[in-house]
This record gives C-alpha cells, structure tokens and sequence, in this order.
C-alpha cells in the first residue's frame, strides 16, 4: 500500500469503473481517497473530546431541536425567580439579599431534581442501549477515560445550572449595593455548595441510569432516588420535631443526598439549614455528613466502572 | 513478502468453561483478508483481542507490529472497527455522529469534520447524511458503521459480518466497497463471514478457523483455480434443437474443453455449458463457433471455482495439497466439510 497521498486528478483517471451490481443512484463517485497525514491527539484529546460532547448535550446542543426544549425550559425556571428575588431587593433597597445563595440552589432541588433525571439518562443509557459503547473503547480511550468524561460533564452540566441561579443573585447584589466583601464571600461558598451538590447528584444518577438501559425507566427511578428519600427524612425531621426529640434531626439528614448537602453547607459552608430544628450539626455528625458523602461519590464513580466492565465490545 | 499487518503466535483464550481460541498461529498480509467461521468460532474474540480490549489468556500477537498487550491504545487509533451489531444512536445525524467519533480517534475538529464528508461520499452517502439516522435503511446503517471505521484513516480496518442483514443488492454494494477500501484507499481489511462464498469474491486471503482453531489460510487464488471458466448460454434453433449439445461437441472439436456445469439440477443449468478458457482466444473461438452455428448467445461470463468446491475436491481426493504460505494447521478434511454449513455452528457456543 502506497503511504503517499493519491492526488486527485491521477485517481480519477486510473480509477476502476464502478463495480458490477450498483444501481445508478448509487454509483460513487471516484474523486481519490485522501489519506490523513495530519495530527493524532490521542487518549487525552479524545477524553477531552468526549466530555465535550456530553456536556453539550445535556443542555441539547448538537442534538435534535427536541432534546434542546427540556433542558432550556428548566434552566429558565431555574434562573427566573432568582431574577425576581435580585428585582425585589434592587426595588425594595433590601439591607440584604431575601434568600441566601445555598439555600435558594436547595430550595430549588425538585427543579434540578428533574434535570438530572432527564439529562442523566440521555448521558449514558442512549450510549448502552444503542450500544455505541463498543465503538467508544475500539479507540484510544480505556474505560476510565469513558467514565470519568462522562461524570465530570454531568458534574459539570448540574453545576452550570445550579451555579447560573447563584451567578444572578450574586449580580443582583451587588447592583443593589450590598456590602461586596460579604457578598463576595457568600457567593464562593454558594458556588462551593453547587460543587459539591453537582458531583454528589450526578454520581447518583448516573449510577442508576448506567443500571437502567431503558431511558424512561431511568427518568424514573431517579425521580424516586432523589425525591422519595429527600421528603421521606423531611417528613420524619418533622415528626421528630414536633416531639421535641431535636437531637436525632441531625442524624436523620443522612438519610437523603438532599439533606447531606443541605447538613454540611450549614456547618461548612456558612449556610442555614432547612432541618426543622436550624441547629447546626455537632462534629461528629458533620464528619459523618463528609465521609457519607465522599463515599457516595467514590462508590457511584466505582459502580460506573463496574458497569461498563460488562459493556465491552 | 511484505510484512504481516497482523502476526498471531500460538494466541489461545480460555473463558471459565469454553476455549474461544486454541493456539491459532496465523499471518495476515496487507490486502483483504476473510476471516471464516462458524458463529461461535472464535471470530468476536480474536477482534477483541486484537483490539487490544481482552487479554489473551496464552500466546500473543501484534498488530501493524504493536504487541496486543502493551499497545491497545496505540493499535486502536491506527485501526478501525466495523461492529456487527447496531451502534447507531437514532436522533443525530450520521454527519454529527461520524465527525463525534472522528474526534474521539484523536482528529482535531477541523480534520474531523473534512474526513466526515469525504467519507461518508466514498461509501455513498449524500443528502441523507443530514437526517437523523433513525430513518435510515440497513443499507444505509451500514455504510454509516464502515464511514465511522474509516474516518481516522486507520491502516487496518476490522470489519465484523459487514454484509449483515443486507438484501442481495446491498450485500454486492458493500463487497464492492470493501474492495474498493484496500484498492482505492490503501486500507487493510480484515473481515469476517460465516458464508465463504461471499468472501471469494472480494477477498486476497481467506482464513479459516473453527472451534479457535486454524483450519485453513491461503490466499483466494489459490483457493479458486488461476484458470478462469467462462460460461455459456446459447439458444436452440431449427436446425440445432438442443443448442447447448451442439455447441459443446463443435468446442470440443475446436480443443476447448467444455462440459455441463458440475451442480446439475440448479435452474437453468442444462443451458448452461462451462468452457476452460485457458488464454484469449478462447472468447474469440467460442465466439466464432456459435455464429458458425448459428446460434444466439444469450451470455457469456466469467465463472471461477468456488472456494466450496476446493474443500468437495479436497474431501473427495483427501489430498494434502493445501496451497499457500501461511502455516497450516493439520486439519482434517471432514472438519473442512463441516465449515461448508456454517450455519450450523458445530462447536460450542462463545460469547
């Protein structure tokens, strides 16, 4: 086989006429195949590559006019009453911001609740029920390259929509004069509050998407990770409270991702927490909140590798 | 002899409770190669494994001089895989989704998108390349999976079962093409069957394995006879009732030797004559002869030996004349019959 690029116009003169068995329409038309000399980027590009394309994705950029509705929907309910809130304080000449930037993003869970249930399917069940996977890891990148590409572009998608709302609280205070060391800090540690929301969340549901290859069943059972534990602990938090037994508020918040992240930004993060009882978590429970936490995240990333052992050609 | 693209050195793959591959030792030239067997011959495992995705469990082998072990990742951007199974996703364009894969091979976006659109015109796709593939037909699909094998340019390009689902016409087209991908773009292919038929006609070399082992590899020429046959169909006149008859002893007369075809009983077959055309002139002799008798010359192609024929011949004679430079395995003849019904699946099932 010849190495050199064919040039055009010889191809096409020494072309072989079209074989035996074509129909008209389908002939092909010889203009010389064109080798590719250029650079390969490999593993790292290619990761790189991948995550970009997930990314966009999950807001439906690249893909079907469809799958650009939900995602463009929710962000705009996302980001809405956080333009509201920033208008009222600007009019009303607040002292301070209504809602605080952690607990707006977890006020506003069930929205991005079904964000993540839409958008974590389409990041990895399409790949597996289609099995394009196979196509995936017949090129360069190992199955941690998959992995890992497709994790951090849900983290990252999750964290561009929670951070958007906390980005337009942030401008709103300070176009409504708000003290901006204040402001500055309560913003970074909102946006820290987001990291930790977008990689615990995403984890989550990508683990149960990669476990269900069909799209609707994984919208689904989501739904149900996220939300029925989530009230299920308010509800008893509630009950608890209501029986002056505020001591056990604290442990019960382990019991949901939304609680978790909600218990460590009121300990960490200088945040208030929606628990009943507003009392911040002794030490030991919040160590327990962290290490909870950090393992969620290391056993879902674990359960993903796991998954698409399987998923080989 | 040019190097090997592929050198496979006593490799064998044990699952808990099959042997997929059994110490195959095999060379694979540049050029078109047909890899043969049954389902469950170990055709799926041997391209995981030369991919570089499975680690082979003895033996081992390189692929365009990388060692399957150590360099999958350097293989695999130098080598295209053509999946047997569907791998398309139905809500984004073929022009999308090959340039997605042409990056995830490592081309820069730029490369990428010019490599989509010369490929997807050098298998066939025009206009369509902008609609969602959920509507496309198989034919189409298929050439989509070969375009996202072909995009990075790869030196070797391993195609599984690409004829897969094909009706007749679309089963020529994507031989057709896959001839044209060695021919034209100077790509290897390796590509497997479980009809030996089909491979004879594209193929340089045809590779056959069963039960993970080797069972025959050399090249198609050798498999068919170099001697081309031609043949015949002429009509019947007033004057010569069985045309075909007449014809046949005039040949004979003129030192051609010509005879009915050996499957007798397949439709049209008594019309048929079959002439060893040894040079040129043949076409000329047969030419004049069937106007000197008058007869209408209905067609007149080119046959060669079937490569099914080669096995009858071989079982029939039990010669050890097997052809070819690659190393043989001591197979026994009626293992070779066994393969002419493939469909079959004589050995255990592999995943």
């Amino acid at each position: 086989m010849s190495p050199e690029p064919h040039p055009t116009t010889s191809m096409s003169k020494t072309a072989p006429p079209a074989p035996p068995g074509q129909r008209g329409e389908d002939v092909i038309h010889n203009i010389g195949y064109r080798n590719y000399d250029g650079p390969r980027l490999g593993r790292g590009y290619a990761r790189t590559s991948l995550f970009d394309q997930s990314l966009r994705g999950a807001y439906g950029l690249g893909r079907s006019a469809k799958s650009k509705v939900l995602p463009m929907i929710l962000f705009a309910v996302m980001c809405v009453p956080a333009a509201i809130v920033v208008a009222v304080a600007i009019f009303t000449e607040a002292k301070q911001m209504p809602v605080d930037y952690n607990s707006y993003v977890l006020r506003m869970q069930p929205v991005i609740g079904i964000y993540i249930a839409a958008m974590a399917p389409q990041a990895v069940s399409l790949d597996l029920r289609f099995r394009v996977v196979p196509l995936y890891f017949s090129r360069p990148i190992e199955r941690s390259d998959y992995v890992g590409a497709k994790y951090a572009a849900l983290s990252a998608a999750i964290f561009i929509f929670t951070a958007a709302s906390v980005v337009i609280l942030y401008v709103g205070a300070l176009l409504a004069k708000l003290d901006f060391g204040d402001q500055t800090k309560g913003f970074a540690l909102g946006l820290a509050c987001c990291a930790i929301f977008s990689l615990l969340h995403a984890g989550i549901g990508l683990a149960v998407a990669a476990a269900t290859p069909r799209r609707g069943f994984g919208v689904a059972a989501i739904i149900a990770v996220l939300t029925i534990p989530y009230m299920l602990v308010g509800t008893v938090q509630g009950i608890a409270f209501s029986q002056d037994n505020t001591k056990i508020i604290g442990w019960l918040g382990l019991g949901s991702p939304g609680t978790l992240v909600d218990g460590l930004q009121s300990k960490f993060l200088d945040g208030q927490s929606d628990f009943p009882s507003g009392q911040a978590l002794t030490s030991m429970q919040a160590s327990l909140y962290v290490l909870l936490i950090v393992v969620l995240i290391a056993g879902t990333y674990g359960l993903l590798l796991r998954r698409y052992r399987k998923a080989g050609l | 002899m040019t190097v090997n693209v592929i050198a496979i050195e006593s490799l064998t793959k044990r699952y808990p409770r099959v042997t997929a591959l059994d110490r195959l030792t095999v060379g694979i030239t540049p050029g078109v190669t047909g890899l043969v067997g049954a389902n469950g011959a170990g055709k799926s495992t041997l391209i995981k494994i030369l991919l570089g995705l499975s680690p082979a469990t003895e033996g081992g082998a390189t692929v365009l001089g990388m060692d399957v072990a150590r360099e999958g990742s350097a293989i695999r951007e130098r080598v295209g895989y053509m999946p047997e199974h569907d791998c398309l996703p139905p809500d984004v364009s073929a022009t999308e989704f090959v340039v997605h894969m042409a990056r995830m091979s490592g081309l820069p976006a730029t490369s990428a998108r010019e490599r989509t659109a010369d490929t997807l015109r050098h298998v066939g796709l025009y206009e369509e390349r902008y609609r969602p593939m959920g509507g496309y037909s198989t034919g189409m699909k298929q050439r989509v999976k070969l375009a996202q094998a072909l995009v990075h340019d790869p030196k070797l390009v391993l195609l599984d079962e690409p004829t897969n689902g094909l009706d007749p016409v679309g089963r020529d087209e994507m031989l057709a093409l896959i001839r044209r991908v060695h021919t034209d773009f100077g790509i290897s292919v390796l590509v497997t069957s479980h009809l030996l038929g089909e491979l004879e006609r594209t193929c340089d070399h045809v590779v056959v394995i069963d039960g993970g082992k080797l069972l025959r590899a050399s090249s198609t020429a050798d498999f068919t006879k170099s001697t081309p046959s031609l043949a015949v169909e002429v009509t019947d006149t007033d004057t010569h009732p069985n045309g075909t008859e007449a014809l046949r002893s005039a040949l004979v007369a003129a030192g051609l030797s010509a005879q009915a075809p050996g499957a007798a009983g397949a439709p049209g077959a008594g019309h048929l004559l079959m002439v060893d055309a040894t040079d040129e002139s043949a076409y000329d002799t047969i030419r004049d002869t069937v106007t000197e008798l008058g007869l209408g010359l209905v067609r007149m192609e080119q046959r060669r030996h079937h490569i099914a024929e080669v096995f009858d011949t071989d079982e029939a004679a039990g010669t050890t004349a097997q052809a070819g430079g690659a190393p043989l395995a001591g197979a026994a003849a009626a293992a070779a019959d066994r393969e002419l019904q493939p469909q079959k699946g004589g050995s255990g099932d592999v995943a």
